[in-house]
């Protein structure tokens, strides 16, 4: 206990200066003039808006990620949210603090340079090879762009670097001390940076894939190590801490316990953290705001403002006699409510088919008075709500009266405007005319509960079926002609084939009725509704909604002018113009060091030619490797070849724009090849001293060569100096690239 | 608490037995399970000799092929009218039967198939196949329908002798085959006049002569080998030219074949010329030969479709010279552009049309208020354009003038031809021509690119009216073909490319699709146009038979028009449609026929116990997959007979496994329209499976309870239970394939009520 009394007490360190010196330039290289240009770049103008939302605490949707990422970008803090992001290009106003909202993707991106040193040294490649694979992270022009701004993509490399690094730890701590304190820690890691990845940008998850499967390959080469025992003895053993430091032996521990560490670990902490992330975002914004429209009532009644201001107090069950709107639960295209004017179905359409001629039904996309109706009893005549109420239920025939006009919602064999197949929805008007009012529906609660089948408000989501012709009253998602003021069409869908949205309604407004005149009712209608009960909606309701609208939310492909296709990244045949001062030619682009781009493509090449080759020639029992040779190509190939192929060939897939930065996180793992090839080049295919040292000499060479690229493009990399028109043409080294030259 | 201890006593006997019945049991995973399955099927009464084994095996496949054409034969002329998708491959086969050109999503085989089957049953291809319901009357359509059943009761023998070659055991294989037998949606599909089976006849075709000829692997290059080798080629190029899911079977066969490859190349006691030979056989009979079968049905695609028909608009206008009746088809024409021409342009993505303008304007509050540019579909005399030189105004067609060709590179008018029909009538105006226009205003329906209007009086206009002609990569000062160079064209102002978005402009524009000048230079077809028709009477008119495309491009062009075609078909939102996720569960069917209670109704619809239990199935193999696959990998010694049987749930179950996923998952990445009878080819798969996996599973469960007395018999037990199981609800569910009249099911009075297990099955 008093040992140190006896013995100096002393502190070894050893500092590797190589990674103080690369964490040092990488933060030089990022950190410099930051806060220049200070105006918007790019993104910057789409995700700067959900700082703000951040920090004005609104809720908002956005289906280009979840919401870690966002939140990253808004921890750098110290701003009131007060500025308009609407161009690239404004000048930042005074309150809004650049340097440390750039701050963390810079970070993020000055420490991906020494973390590329430590997985190629973790893979057991040479210093060398470490030092080559972060001297290319820190010049390519690339990364040091997009880390220099408000954008995610240095952050999704970090955490995707971090994965990685933090497996190859584990896996290395595997080899000689399982479940020591490191092993679990580095585990954890791992666990933990995957799900980070995958909350930044849903790309995190090819990485995470990538991790999964090395170690799912990992854990069933341990299955078939028979030292280790199955479900032993041992369990209780490995799962007390405090025999952790003694179990360094791999014999003994059962394969149960690492199986069971690594699920745990690899599957459910990410899950965990994931949810957390959403917790936590769903916390911060909890005030209503622009992107109310596109989640349900239920969830928008659950934010602050909007939608709860109005409905806060409303009465949960709807009674014969209520007054109601009713929204529709698809809500596309444009959220809309069932609505109902004056106007009558034109006598003949300009097709030359014939309509009925009585008033327009319609789903309007905004509040109005006309969105009222009031559910009557058919069998009885009045329109207040009876004392004690009476709920409407699951299978009840009702009637809905507008409440404006007091028609009651109609279908018949009439073909509907826009959509032939279906049946005509109108407000009745007894013309006199041999067509009987078919104005009787009943009620079908789409989501009742085994207990109740009441109807209830916002919560319940109701079909209405017609009862003369079962057809279900639905949104066809067309617009109507100017005769219907463009509104959307309702109508009555006679083949309803299973469960769709856009046949599906909710009350989200609702009041009882009191008044039993026409006049009052109208002034009634006008007022806002009133009475009182609360309610809130589960964490995990609002999540699987928040989740499901994101993955749902398709934004229509629009093109854009810097967009590119996956084939132009691989050589590097397009660029993107991120900004362009005021006045001089000073401008930032995204572009890569064509150098390192080029040859990272031609080390992959080689690797697959060499792998393919050395695998045909074992397959014939001759090994020109030794074997942990061997092992060591396999491992560096399997996570970095294949963390480029998980991190590019998915964009053939997809069908919604691409930029060149969906690129970058591939090309890290193209960058950590490089040097790994061009060891393996060196030590396994050079034969003499003397090819060796040519071989040194010409990577040199090459290095020096990318670094003069990296410099000649710096210009456009921090836009710190305004070139002339010559001077840009001369650096238009490809005709696709498109470089800003200003017309004077 | 019997089974437990039962499995408890087997457990602990285990090892005692191992070193004893060793032997033995090591056959086991040979022929003769099968000869042994023989030995007790009930069918067969005779013990051992060969010769009673051969004939039994014979005869149990004969009954099984017996019965799937019986199920697929009965009551085939009912109903009497146009079921479904009928309509469509029922008049793609007319087509073929009277050679006039259409388009479909499809490869050509199928219907190609089809209008055989028509020709050769005497259908004289009048019929107009209109629209579901319509009755067939007097035209003979039992012919195609035959063909199409006949086709399809092959299914069931491929599956069982499939499932036979992969088990060895004859259990499994009459699993399989009743499973398929009375499975109502395969029986349904197979009846009516449809692609469906035709490919799957291919696919299953595929699949068995695959398995043969792995099973021929110990007599490579003997006749039987070779035979399945380009059998299994052959049905390929047959899969892939029904439709393009037959890709899911060539990549199946692919994996096989690597793997095959592998397993030869890793052989040390073959030599590299032999494994060269091995290679070298695959690549001609998997590569080459249904490489070159699949373009010879697209040979004799375009060789019968001659005349001119729907499709030809789908198709470049070089393509569509070679249809007799259209008047590109012999038509003489000069083969180089030259100032003065009168010409049509055409864009070259398909369905866009011709750039065309009209004399009405822009609506107020859309742009400029000037004369609209369009694209329209049809051939009409605002399509005509005369090209002329930017800075004169002179006539070129002076004879005096010499003729001056344009070239790649030059900057040109493009000056509206005034219509000589019309001028008669027209009176409000004097007529002008304008010329082709660009300018920064949005355009009317995509913001980000540019109006295009006809502008200028009498082709006096202003410089927003040159335009920078090219061809897409050729050299500049090149001269410009009619049909077969590739142009655009460039606003000299601002920079733009002239283009079509493809959207349907409102009533004002008399719903002809939108053109504008887009800012972004990307390489889309939509920007891209070629010159059609070309009138100028100073050259010498060539005929079109020069410019007509070789065999390749309209082979190539005719793929990429389906591509496009088949991505062109996507869901509309407010619109139910099927899921992938929906098909294995059997959430719901398809009308096929009929839709209220008076009418003969048909619906789609799988035998949901055999569905259910293909779906239960997959969740046990995988199951038992794994723990088989561990314990074999943590290195515990199975018993010999046990390791037979694991070998066939691993291997023969992992081949039927990986054709189940192969043909189902792709289509979660579809972004198409898809439909429930997109997965009957998994479905066949599926129900391979098993077959595999409860004849391997109660085999194993008579093995493991060996010492009691009846273990044999569970085997047998249970097998006859899922036969007759699966037969009763066959009885139970056939009117949906057969046919039903009478209320709908939800009536108590139905026929079939109490059978609508789920709320979304609308029959």
């Amino acid at each position: 206990m008093w040992g140190f009394l006896k013995r100096p007490v002393v502190v070894t360190a050893d500092i590797n200066l190589s990674l103080v010196a690369l964490t040092g330039m990488g933060l030089l290289s990022r950190l410099w003039r930051l806060t220049y240009p200070r105006a918007v770049v790019f993104d910057e103008v789409y995700y700067g808006q959900y700082i703000s939302f951040y920090m004005k605490q609104i809720f908002f949707l956005d289906d280009s990620g979840p919401p870690f990422g966002h939140m990253v970008l808004a921890l750098g803090g110290g701003f009131d949210g007060n500025f308009l992001w609407n161009r690239i290009g404004a000048e930042y106003s005074s309150n809004v603090p650049v340097w440390s909202l750039r701050l963390l993707p810079a970070l993020a991106g000055a420490l991906s340079v020494p973390m590329a040193y430590q997985i190629v040294l973790e893979l057991h490649f040479s210093h060398c090879a470490a030092m080559g694979a972060a001297l290319l992270m820190l010049i390519e022009n690339a990364l040091i762009t997009q880390s220099r701004l408000m954008l995610l993509e240095s952050v999704l490399i970090f955490f995707n670097l971090l994965a990685v690094l933090s497996y190859l730890k584990f896996f290395n701590c595997q080899k000689h001390s399982p479940f020591s304190l490191s092993w679990w820690f580095w585990l954890t890691l791992t666990g933990v940076a995957c799900s980070c990845a995958v909350g930044i940008k849903y790309m995190g998850v090819f990485t995470y894939v990538l991790v999964l499967g090395v170690a799912a390959v990992h854990a069933w080469h341990l299955l078939g190590d028979q030292t280790l025992s199955n479900v032993g003895a041992d369990v209780q053993c490995c799962m007390r801490p405090a025999c952790m430091g003694q179990m360094q032996m791999s014999q003994g521990v059962c394969v149960f316990c690492h199986l069971l560490a690594r699920a745990v670990a690899l599957l459910v902490i990410p899950v965990v953290l994931y949810l957390l992330f959403f917790y936590v975002h769903l916390i911060l914004v909890f005030r209503s705001g622009p992107h109310d429209q596109i989640m349900s009532s239920a969830f928008q009644a659950s934010l602050e403002g909007g939608l709860a201001r109005i409905t806060q107090g409303q009465p949960l069950e709807v009674a014969f006699g209520s007054q109601v709107t009713l929204r529709n639960v698809f809500g596309k295209p444009v959220p809309c409510w069932l609505h109902s004017h004056q106007d009558t179905y034109p006598m003949i359409y300009e097709n030359g088919r014939g309509s009925s001629h009585q008033q327009q039904v319609t789903c309007y996309p905004f509040k109005d008075v006309n969105n009222w109706w009031i559910v009557k009893d058919p069998r009885r005549h009045q329109l207040v709500v009876s004392s004690p109420p009476r709920p409407v239920r699951h299978g009840d025939m009702v009637q809905l009266v507008h409440g404006m006009t007091t028609r009651s919602l109609n279908t018949h064999d009439v073909a509907a405007p826009l959509s032939p197949h279906s049946q005509e929805v109108s407000c009745y008007i007894d013309y006199n005319i041999s067509m009987p009012a078919q104005n009787l529906w009943r009620l079908e609660i789409v989501n009742r509960g085994s207990d109740t089948d009441v109807w209830k408000t916002i919560l319940s989501e109701v079909r209405f079926v017609h009862v003369n012709t079962s057809a279900v009253l639905k949104l066809s998602g067309a617009h109507l002609p100017d005769w219907g003021y463009r509104q959307l069409e309702i109508v009555g869908e006679k083949l309803s084939r299973g469960y769709h949205g856009s046949t599906v309604w909710n009350v989200e407004e609702h009041r009882y009725g009191a008044s039993q005149e026409q006049r009052e009712r109208e002034r009634e209608l006008h007022s806002p509704a009133q009475v009182d009960v609360s309610r809130n909606l589960s964490f995990m309701a609002r999540f699987s909604e928040l989740q499901w609208r994101m993955l749902a939310l398709r934004s229509d492909d629009s093109e854009h002018k810097y967009s590119s296709s996956p084939l132009e990244w691989v050589t590097l045949d397009t660029n993107i113009a991120y900004w362009l001062h005021p006045r001089t030619s000073a401008q930032i682009h995204l572009l890569g060091n064509i150098v390192i781009w080029v040859s990272g493509s031609l080390a992959l090449a080689i690797y697959a030619l060499l792998s393919l080759w050395y695998l045909l020639r074992r397959r014939r029992n001759v090994h020109d490797l030794p074997q942990d040779a061997w092992l060591r190509w396999v491992l560096a190939g399997a996570l970095c070849a294949g963390g480029w192929a998980v991190n590019y060939l998915p964009f053939f897939l997809m069908e919604k724009t691409l930029f060149l930065y969906h690129y970058l996180p591939a090309l890290t793992f193209q960058i950590l090849l490089l040097p790994v090839v061009l060891q393996h080049i060196s030590d396994h295919l050079c034969r003499s001293q003397l090819q060796r040292s040519i071989f040194s000499a010409l990577v040199v060479a090459w290095y020096s060569s990318a670094c003069h690229v990296s410099n000649t493009l710096r210009p456009l990399t921090y836009g710190d100096k305004s070139l002339s028109p010559h001077e840009l043409k001369a650096l238009r080294w490809k005709d696709s690239w498109d470089i800003l030259i200003r017309k004077h | 608490m019997p089974p437990a201890t039962g499995g408890g006593l087997a457990e602990s006997e285990l090892r005692p037995r191992r070193g004893r019945c060793g032997p033995q049991a090591a056959r086991a995973a040979g022929r003769d399970v099968a000869a042994e399955a023989v030995a007790r099927s009930p069918k067969r009464p005779a013990w051992g000799s060969r010769r009673f084994e051969a004939v039994g095996w014979w005869a149990l496949l004969a009954l099984v092929t017996l019965l799937s054409f019986a199920t697929r034969f009965h009551r085939l002329d009912e109903p009497p009218h146009i079921c479904w998708d009928e309509t469509h491959f029922g008049k793609m086969g007319s087509y073929y039967i009277n050679r006039t050109f259409f388009f479909d999503v499809h490869p050509p085989l199928g219907k190609m198939l089809i209008g055989l089957a028509g020709y050769l049953s005497g259908y004289d291809g009048t019929f107009l196949f209109q629209k579901p319901g319509d009755k067939y009357e007097h035209h003979s359509y039992m012919g195609m329908r035959g063909f199409c059943a006949f086709l399809g009761s092959w299914l069931v023998p491929f599956a069982y002798l499939t499932v036979l070659d992969l088990s060895k055991s004859l259990s499994a294989a009459l699993l399989t085959a009743a499973l398929l037998t009375f499975d109502t949606g395969c029986l349904t599909l197979s009846q009516y006049i449809l692609l469906d089976p035709i490919l799957m006849f291919f696919i299953m075709a595929a699949m068995l002569s695959m398995v043969k000829y792995n099973s021929c692997a110990d007599r490579p290059f003997s006749a039987p080998w070779w035979f399945w080798l380009s059998l299994t080629g052959v049905s390929l190029a047959g899969a892939l030219g029904v439709k393009f899911v037959g890709l899911f079977i060539i990549l199946q066969v692919g994996l096989n074949t690597i793997a095959d490859l592998w397993y030869l190349f890793g052989d040390l006691s073959l030599s590299l010329v032999t494994v060269g030979k091995h290679l070298t056989a695959r690549v001609l009979c998997l590569i080459v030969l249904p490489l070159a079968l699949y373009t010879a049905t697209f040979a004799v695609h375009f060789m019968v479709l001659s005349k001119s028909g729907p499709g030809d608009g789908f198709f470049s206008s070089a393509f569509q010279a070679r249809l007799s009746g259209n008047n590109l088809h012999n038509a003489s024409i000069p083969e180089h552009l030259a100032y003065g021409s009168v010409i049509t342009v055409k864009n070259l993505r398909m369905a866009i049309g011709y750039l065309h303008s009209h004399r009405h304007l822009y609506p107020e509050g859309i742009g400029a208020r000037q004369q609209q540019v369009t694209t329209y579909l049809h051939k009409d005399y605002n399509n005509l354009w005369i090209i002329k030189k930017h800075n004169t105004n002179s006539d070129p067609l002076d004879p005096s003038f010499p003729v001056e060709f344009v070239r790649h590179g030059d900057i040109i008018r493009l000056e509206h031809k005034e219509c000589p029909l019309k001028k008669i009538w027209r009176w409000e105006q004097k007529e002008t021509s304008r010329n082709l226009h660009s300018h920064y205003h949005e355009a009317p329906m995509t913001r980000k690119h540019y109006q295009v209007t006809g502008y200028g009086i009498n082709g006096t206009g202003d410089s927003n009216d040159f335009w920078r002609i090219e061809v897409v990569n050729r050299k500049f000062g090149n001269r410009i073909k009619v049909l077969r160079s590739r142009i655009r064209f460039i606003h000299l102002v601002t920079g733009c490319v002239l283009g079509s978005s493809g959207k349907v402009l409102p009533k004002w524009g008399w719903e002809q699709l939108e053109v504008t000048c887009t800012p972004y230079l990307k390489e889309t077809l939509n920007s891209i146009w070629n010159v059609e028709d070309h009138i100028n009477p100073k050259l010498p008119n060539i005929s079109l038979d020069v410019l007509q495309p070789s065999f390749p491009e309209i082979l190539l062009e005719s793929h990429m028009v389906m591509i496009r075609g088949n991505s062109g078909l996507k869901p509309k939102d407010n619109e139910f449609t099927s899921k992938p996720w929906h098909w294995p569960i059997n959430y719901q069917g398809l009308r096929f026929s009929g839709v209220n209670d008076t009418d003969f109704r048909v619906y789609l619809l799988g035998n949901p116990v055999v569905w259910w239990l293909n779906l239960l199935s997959i969740a046990l193999y995988l199951l038992s997959g794994s723990i088989i696959a561990v314990a074999m990998q943590r290195g515990a010694r199975l018993p010999a007979e046990v390791a037979g049987l694991s070998q066939v749930l691993l291997r023969g179950g992992g081949q039927v496994l990986l054709g189940w996923t192969l043909h189902y998952f792709p289509f979660f990445l579809m972004g198409r329209v898809l439909y429930f009878h997109h997965y009957f080819p998994a479905m066949l798969f599926s129900s391979m499976l098993t077959g595999i996996l409860w004849d391997t599973l109660l085999r194993l469960c008579a093995w493991g309870l060996a010492s009691w007395p009846l273990a044999r018999g569970i085997h047998v037990a249970g097998i006859l239970s899922l036969l007759l199981g699966t037969a009763y609800s066959f009885y139970l569910f056939h009117p949906l394939a057969y046919g039903m009249v009478g209320p709908l099911a939800q009536d108590p009075q139905s026929p079939m009520a109490g059978l609508r297990w789920l709320d979304s099955w609308d029959f």
